[in-house]
């Protein structure tokens, strides 16, 4: 029973065997070392794993932001690894969002301009401002980055990824420059969006606790995913103890 | 679209608008230069071509003593001949009210109930001639303004030893006198030159030359053989006291509109290309620290989506809108240069209208120059940003790596502080960057030894020429050879202190297939007063055998000491006579060729004659002697040395000193620039380092000294090389100049070399005060996470 309804499910991301080797001078650092697993659509799946890993590699490659040395990634149907720089460009264009550790916000661009900068180039997006909104930051849309807290400057990262409609977001250590109280306001927002438009969404954490809001929890070690497992009923964001 | 990717660029540019704006400046004085210089030279050819073409400027010109007008038909039958024109065209001396000594003027004959065939003139205001009207000329525009005449007023000439008073009927110019000077001057002096048209027939007979011509003129069929007509018309010519024949590349107002215009192209040149290449590197520098501190931000706008073409196309636009800018000034200010420039050659050369006007693709031209200039310098920034892979930008960099220094290398660092060592690992960090720099406020301390070495130059020039070789005070100049005892009458005029005779001849020089035509001057064999030098400048005697010839003129000649030459006497019976050079001999204006006169006489097989004397004589005087020159019918030419000297210098100064000005702030834009920029990316670079060392508890000064002794030093070293650099401009420049007429002698004082570096420092001490300010204003917490 439990084997059809995996079978109707549908996968947003799948990869086989993916490795990753970077060569700097004469030594080679081997960041990922077979990574095969499945990430099925409208998931929360949060990353961990010590330091070095090999999370942010994975991420960076699913996210079309970096290529495999070895090994298969499927976007759906498409095999990303055989995507030209052009077609990578497009898929992220179009279907990622992206919320880095350090925001990444343009310092000469307000809020509002910092998402206008991504719906400028997408299809179908949200109007800034609602995006904004949908962060809680309607209120600070002229503000410039310097004038924003760290949370509220993450909070714009995520309004600029979801502005664009995604079918993925990808986070790599969101609340990682966060205390733990304007973590949550972050994590509660990536969940709404996630709830809300059904956006499969990956986040990359140090804190195991953020674990229990996922879908979908995934331990990277040693450029290897050691465990998987999934959690049937994942807590919301306030119940969760840090 | 991509509106909030220009609001970011627009912004950014503001961010760094002190070193965008100085690179806008240097821009824009490339592209004013390129507009002001092409643009002058546009307007000068449209109005000579148009002038040669509506007045029927002729194309082949000749001088002859006397020849029947019957032999029109001689000339009208070489082959390639369309028109001829003769005339007579005779030297005046005039008398003005408002001069104390005389002017000199050419009266020059009009066809009568005609209209010239060649070399018509240009009637300014008044009428034109009546047939066969005696009392009335027509004057020229420069001398008619420079003396306050209008029409009907009377001017009062000495016309071959009849003093006449004739109307002025007209104001008129001419294509053969754009620029025009008088006799035995050296620059053009509207107040005692003058050129006037008169009847032919009233001429004739003023004159004594009936039926007879002294000038002629020719024009020749498209695409005939000059060279050929010349040859053929000194054939027919020779009997009658020919000169050699000449084309307008000879033609003195055709050559000196010609040669400016040479010159100008060589600036029109240069300076762009100076200025773009700065600007050039500038903007190069300015947009690698624009990348290099965006890659976080390249990094994101690519992770978003945004594609390798369109964040090249952001950085490109940048580049774009500050050569906009850059084109406008520089529009903006190439036109108005232009203008002025224009207005200035108004003084010199005489046209009906000169007016500045540049065609579009001048315009066109300039900007695409500057554009492509810009971008080439760009480029690699531009490609950097294109090719940075995405995951890669967003990760921290890496500590840059540094060597150690050239001075450690060879273990000179010990007799270093630890702050120089900084210093000087920053320099050796970038070697292409500082290369750059140093020769960047290495041109620019040149331009400003250009500027000012012209000042050196001609007042050296005058010093030579005045002080040491022409110490008289006052030529004369004779109508006709005269008996050694006019000497004598002369020594006995008022206040003449001393006298010195001048036996000058014309001739043709000849040296193998090299020939010119020049004068011999015969001189005493120790002149006092028109003395020769040799060519270390020193004061020669006039050798006793042979000639001395004036280098440049040794040089057309290919001649050395030693060589025979073949002098071809333009006078009289025109003897061809063998005469060795004897020696070279120094001279920066004319082409000269000197000689012992009583052997120049022994030659030419004549007694003891001479053609002018020199004088010194006691300015007390001055008003008894002129008024008694002023009779004398037979002295044609009058020269007040110190009064030319004196109008030289107020020319010179006046438009030299404009040059000056408009170098000076040329080359201070040049090292603002480049100085400013380098400094503020220092401190963009380095001002976390800068500030953490403040909190370590570095003086200010010591961090003044890290962040600005990088520049010191490049500075330091551009000295040299602006000192090099401006001696090869100047150089250049005396080449160029160096033309048949002039020689620019290459004097630079030490004042212009200590003015130059202290302009330079000048402006890095400003340099540094702005970039100074901004690092005060940084609170050290803050600037813990850099500055930008
Ligand atoms: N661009 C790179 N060049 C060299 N080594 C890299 C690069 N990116 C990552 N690595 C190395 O790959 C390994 C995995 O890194 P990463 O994926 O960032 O781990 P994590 O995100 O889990 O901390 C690390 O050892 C890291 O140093
Ligand atoms: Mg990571």
């Amino acid at each position: 029973m439990a084997k059809v309804e995996k079978l109707n499910e549908k996968i947003t991301f799948r990869t086989e065997g993916l490795t990753k080797d970077y060569v700097t001078g004469e030594t080679v650092v081997q960041a990922l070392r077979g990574v095969t697993l499945e990430i099925p659509e409208g998931d929360m799946v949060v990353l961990l794993g010590p330091s070095g890993s090999g999370k942010s590699t994975f991420l960076n490659i699913i996210g079309g932001l970096d290529s495999p040395t070895s090994g298969e990634v499927y976007f759906k149907k498409d095999k990303l690894s055989d995507y030209s720089e052009q077609q990578l460009t497009q898929f992220r264009r179009h279907n990622v969002g992206f919320v880095f550790q350090a925001y990444n916000l343009v310092p000469s661009l307000t809020a509002l301009e910092n998402v206008a900068l991504v719906t400028d180039i997408s299809l179908n997006p949200i109007p800034p401002i609602e995006a904004m909104e949908a962060v809680n930051l309607g209120d600070r849309a002229r503000h410039f980055p310097s004038q924003l807290s760290g949370g509220e400057q993450q909070r714009v990262a995520i309004a600029r990824a979801i502005a664009k409609r995604p079918e993925i977001l990808l986070c790599d250590e969101p609340t990682g420059a966060l205390d733990s109280e304007t973590g949550i306001v972050v994590l509660k927002a990536l969940q709404d969006v996630n709830k809300k438009y059904g956006t499969t969404t990956i986040i990359i954490t140090h804190n195991a606790a953020i674990a229990n809001m996922a879908d979908r929890v995934i331990y990277f070690g040693d450029g290897q995913v050691v465990d998987m497992k999934v959690i049937g009923n994942p807590c919301s964001v306030e119940e969760i103890s840090w | 679209m991509i509106e909030t990717l220009n609001k970011k660029l627009v912004r950014d540019l503001w961010n760094i608008k002190g070193q965008i704006l100085a690179i806008i400046m240097v821009m824009a004085c490339g592209i004013a230069t390129f507009i002001m210089s092409f643009g002058v030279i546009d307007s000068l050819t449209l109005s000579r071509d148009v002038y040669y073409d509506r007045y029927q400027f002729a194309n082949i010109f000749a001088q002859l003593k006397r020849a029947p007008q019957g032999i029109k038909q001689q000339v009208l039958d070489i082959p390639g001949v369309s028109a001829v024109e003769m005339r007579v065209v005779f030297g005046v001396t005039i008398q003005v009210d408002d001069m104390m000594e005389p002017a000199s003027g050419k009266l020059i004959s009009l066809p009568d109930g005609r209209v010239p065939l060649l070399n018509n003139i240009y009637l300014r205001s008044g009428r034109m001639l009546l047939p066969d009207e005696d009392d009335a000329i027509l004057s020229s525009e420069a001398f008619a303004m420079a003396h306050g005449f209008s029409l009907g007023d009377k001017v009062s000439m000495v016309i071959n030893g009849h003093r006449r008073a004739l109307k002025i009927v007209g104001i008129v110019l001419s294509p053969e006198y754009v620029y025009s000077l008088g006799p035995g001057a050296i620059f053009p002096d509207d107040k005692r030159f003058g050129i006037f048209w008169m009847s032919q027939r009233a001429l004739e007979a003023a004159v004594d030359m009936d039926g007879a011509f002294n000038d002629i003129s020719i024009r020749m069929d498209r695409g005939a053989n000059g060279e050929n007509i010349k040859q053929e018309l000194d054939i027919v010519l020779k009997p009658y006291g020919g000169l050699i024949a000449y084309d307008r590349s000879e033609q003195m107002s055709n050559w000196f509109v010609q040669n400016e215009m040479d010159q100008l192209r060589v600036m029109g040149f240069f300076a762009p290309v100076i200025f773009l290449a700065v600007s050039a590197f500038l903007i190069n520098v300015v947009m690698t620290r624009q990348v290099a501190t965006q890659r976080v931000q390249i990094g994101m706008l690519k992770a978003v989506g945004y594609t390798n073409g369109e964040i090249s196309r952001h950085y490109l636009k940048m580049v774009l809108l500050v050569v906009v800018f850059g084109s406008i000034i520089g529009v903006g200010s190439g036109v108005w240069l232009g203008a002025g420039m224009t207005n200035m050659y108004t003084q010199f050369f005489h046209f009906p209208i000169l007016k500045f006007s540049f065609s579009t693709e001048v315009m066109i031209f300039a900007v695409l120059f500057c554009t492509v200039s810009a971008v080439i310098g760009t480029l690699m920034a531009i490609r950097q940003a294109a090719i940075l892979p995405p995951a890669e930008a967003m990760r921290p960099e890496s500590p840059t790596s540094f060597r150690r220094t050239l001075l450690e290398r060879i273990g000179a660092e010990k007799f270093f502080s630890y702050l120089f060592r900084i210093v000087i690992r920053h320099v050796e960090r970038r070697p292409v960057r500082t290369l750059f720099s140093t020769v960047g406020v290495g041109l620019s301390m040149s331009i400003l030894i250009f500027a000012f070495f012209m000042e050196d130059s001609i007042d050296y020039m005058m010093a030579v020429q005045f002080d040491m070789a022409q110490r008289e005070d006052i030529n004369l100049g004779f109508v006709e050879p005269r008996a050694i005892g006019a000497l004598e009458e002369i020594r006995l005029m008022p206040g003449v202190i001393k006298a010195e005779p001048m036996r000058s001849v014309a001739v043709f020089l000849k040296s193998e297939h090299y020939a010119k035509r020049a004068a011999i001057m015969g001189l005493r064999p120790l002149p006092d007063l028109h003395r020769i030098l040799d060519r270390d400048l020193k004061v020669a005697p006039v050798p006793p055998e042979g000639l001395a010839l004036s280098s440049k003129l040794a040089e057309v000649l290919h001649v050395e000491v030693g060589d025979m030459l073949i002098a071809e006497v333009l006078e009289d019976r025109r003897p061809v006579l063998k005469i060795r050079v004897a020696e070279i001999v120094e001279e920066f204006i004319g082409l000269s060729a000197f000689m012992d006169m009583d052997q120049l006489n022994r030659h030419l097989n004549e007694g003891t004659v001479i053609t002018g004397v020199s004088l010194m004589v006691d300015p007390l005087w001055n008003g008894p002697l002129f008024q008694k020159i002023k009779d004398i019918p037979a002295i044609a030419v009058m020269t007040i040395l110190k009064k030319a000297r004196e109008i030289f210098r107020d020319l010179m100064a006046e438009n030299i000193m404009k040059m000056v000005v408009i170098n000076v702030i040329f080359a201070s834009l040049i090292s603002f620039g480049v100085i400013y920029n380098t400094a503020r990316i220092a401190l963009s670079e380095r001002g976390r380092e800068l500030a953490s060392l403040r909190v370590l508890g570095l003086t200010k000064g010591e961090v003044a000294y890290i962040l600005f002794g990088e520049m010191i030093v490049i500075i330091l070293m551009a000295i040299p090389v602006g000192l090099y650099l401006g001696y090869l401009m100047v150089l250049g420049m005396a080449q160029s100049m160096d033309t048949e007429l002039f020689r620019i002698p290459v004097i630079i004082d030490k004042d212009t070399y200590g003015l130059s570096v202290i302009i330079v420092v000048v402006s890095a001490v400003l340099s540094f005060y702005l970039v100074w300010r901004q690092v005060d204003n940084i609170d050290l917490v803050s600037a813990q996470k850099g500055v930008e």
